[in-house]
């Protein structure tokens, strides 16, 4: 059995907000609620959903960009939600994030060598004299030249820059990336060049991952397990290979068969999920995705299904599914 | 079959202080009456803007500067602006990528329609009205005369896109350019979108021209796909003949590095090295030469667009390559 890395229970994120001109109407949009899953050292564990499903939000939620409403991180044996900034820094360094858009995080005033020196002399990780050393392996760990750290960030094509923003943080040593549609916004023939580097720094340094994605195909070959989230639940999460072989929530098969396959030939109609995700505002009660469904039945209006290990290792949350192969009732 | 548009030898430059850099060189596209083309390739290609110069939407700086575009029998780039906005709407409906955008934010989208209407088709405003409710119902917008008294912001992003569908088909056009319409959305929306314009396409008898970067998605819409790398093409043939025999490097490169639901997972996707050429960087000779594991001497000069001997008729490539290794 693998170790832990972050044991998470009931995380929860609501967003009070204010409504109206005046702003006298208190909203709350829910944008996480309730999750709870083991993150495995060494593994990478995606989350797959639509906007506005709170796969991001658990990112942020994990390592406090936002602060969680509710529930537990527990990384090394200490609880780590909602921690203020002045406790929550010595594990900065070892939970970092990588975003979709690194134009709009890297400083466009600094050199790529600046930036990167940042968080290395912040973490006191090496001097003023080993950094120009460090900085070339950061680099090349990369697959960027030392040359490099004397350009700017706008003199970097996309996957130039998503390389930089990888070895950003990779400079603190971190044991823990969330990948935040990392690769979302590259050109396809890019995409499968920072795939390839992820895997290739998890390999070298034993790097555990959250990846957050939209894109389906791509989850499948990179992740160990993969969790599917709906309006700020976890509907579905099991090992890759169970998931795509065999989905139980019919979330999740909606979802897979909304994905085009590259093959002229595939059936062209395929099982079209209606209507569109409910508001975060106001969201459905009992099963969130009962309002789209087409097992929905009375309980699902009602009552939250409980999350379960139906397989060894697979858990859903659906009241009509009760194993493997079993349903509550009859798929119509 | 007749071809409904035929692009020749098209050029478009950018204005820049030190010169005008070259973004789409010398493509050849053209499409059948009722035919759907998926145009393929990755960002900065020129797809977007190939289809922008046919309507004159081309932004400031960038012009078509050779080449022609015959649409039913007449030369788009020679057209006058006059003219031009009498072929936008009726004749060449577009969907764009970001309804948001397009949208006008402080118009209820009932009256952006209507104004399409009478301006497309002198229909009087009570009845461009009962027109515009059927173009929201026809795109599956339930309650259309309801939401047609809407403001974009008040409708989905799934909603906004069929609003934008519905006013590209307002006039009624031949062919409709639908410039990455699904690339916003989730999903499963996008699948709605999907289904909605094949269908529609159907009905209307239409050409489309799909522009995307996702072969995945292309693949269930297309007729036939043209290949686009820094502004020229590199294959062009049916969808099956594509996905079956890709022939040119480029293509062959795009296909193994797209991951897919089906097959064998594995971790690491073949890729790709390198990056493509920014407008005015362009290597001489064959775009592509720098990423291509096959370049050769021969990749020196520019590759022109030939059949590929024992396929289909259709099937054209431009790499001299590949070309010699069949023969």
């Amino acid at each position: 059995m693998t170790q832990t890395l972050l044991s998470i229970k009931g995380l929860s994120k609501r967003f009070d907000l204010r409504a109206g001109a005046f702003g006298q109407t208190a909203i709350t949009v829910h944008a996480l609620d309730d999750f709870t899953a083991d993150i495995r050292a060494g593994e990478t564990l995606s989350l797959v959903g639509e906007s506005g499903c709170g796969k991001s939000t658990t990112g942020f939620c994990l390592l406090n960009l936002h602060r969680p409403s509710g529930g537990s991180v527990i990384y090394d044996g200490q609880d780590i939600a909602g921690l203020d900034e002045d406790a929550m820094r010595p594990f900065r360094r070892d939970l970092q994030i990588v975003f979709q858009d690194p134009y709009s995080t890297l400083n466009p005033r600094m050199t790529i060598g600046e930036a990167l020196s940042e968080p290395i002399l912040f973490h006191k990780l090496a001097t003023k004299a080993e950094l120009p050393a460090r900085l070339a392996q950061l680099l090349a760990d990369v697959g960027l030249t030392p040359a490099f750290a004397r350009r700017y960030p706008h003199e970097l094509s996309g996957g130039q820059r998503q390389r930089v923003a990888i070895a950003r943080a990779l400079a603190c040593q971190p044991r823990f990336i969330v990948c935040d549609e990392a690769i979302s916004a590259l050109d396809v023939s890019v995409q499968a060049q920072i795939l390839n580097l992820l895997l290739d720094l998890q390999d070298k340094y034993g790097l555990t991952y959250l990846f957050i994605a939209h894109d389906l195909a791509v989850v499948r070959h990179i992740s160990d397990r993969v969790g599917v989230m709906y309006l700020g639940r976890l509907a579905e999460l099991a090992p890759a290979r169970d998931l795509f072989a065999r989905p139980l929530h019919p979330y999740t098969r909606a979802l897979l068969s909304a994905v085009p396959e590259p093959d002229p030939r595939a059936a062209r109609s395929r099982q079209r999920l209606e209507g569109e995700v409910p508001s975060p505002l106001n969201p459905p009660q009992g099963c969130r995705f009962h309002t789209r469904c087409p097992l929905a039945r009375d309980p699902c209006k009602t009552k939250v299904p409980a999350w379960r290990e139906v397989a060894p290792d697979h858990r859903v949350a659906c009241h009509a599914v009760t194993g493997k192969d079993q349903t509550n009732w009859e798929t119509p | 079959m007749t071809a409904l548009l035929e692009i020749k030898g098209l050029t478009i430059d950018i204005a820049r202080d030190n010169g005008p850099a070259r973004v789409v060189d010398g493509i050849d596209l053209s499409l059948d009456e009722g035919e759907s083309l998926g145009i393929v390739g990755e960002s900065g290609c020129g797809k977007s803007l190939t289809m922008l110069s046919l309507v004159g939407l081309l932004p400031n700086r960038i012009k078509a500067t050779g080449g022609k575009a015959m649409f039913a029998g007449r030369d788009l780039l020679k057209m006058s602006s006059r003219d031009l906005r009498k072929v936008r709407g009726s004749e060449i409906g577009f969907i764009f990528q970001d309804p948001m955008t397009s949208l006008n934010p402080v118009m209820r989208v009932g009256d952006q329609i209507v104004e399409a209407l009478v301006y497309q088709k002198n229909m009087a405003k009570p009845a461009a009205m009962a027109r515009a409710v059927e173009l929201l119902d026809l795109v599956g917008i339930p309650a259309p005369a309801e939401r047609a008294r809407a403001f974009p912001h008040e409708l989905s992003g799934g909603m906004r896109q069929r609003v934008m569908i519905a006013m590209g088909l307002a006039g009624h056009p031949r062919l409709l350019i639908a410039d990455e319409p699904t690339t916003a959305l989730d999903v499963t929306i996008q699948a709605q979108i999907v289904d909605l314009v094949r269908e529609l396409k159907d009905k209307l008898k239409m050409s489309v021209v799909w522009i995307t970067h996702d072969l995945a998605l292309i693949a269930g819409l297309a007729d036939r796909i043209a290949v686009l790398y820094a502004g020229t093409v590199v294959e062009d043939a049916p969808v099956s003949v594509i996905f079956d025999r890709p022939t040119h490097p480029y293509t062959r490169g795009l296909l193994a590095s797209l991951p897919t639901l089906a097959g064998a997972a594995m971790a690491r996707l073949p890729s790709i090295g390198g990056t493509p050429p920014e407008p005015g960087r362009r290597p001489p000779g064959c775009p592509f030469a720098p990423r291509c594991a096959q370049a050769t001497a021969v990749c020196q000069t520019v590759p022109r667009l030939a059949p590929v001997p024992g396929s289909d008729p259709r099937h054209r490539v431009a790499c001299p390559v590949v070309l010699q290794e069949l023969t």
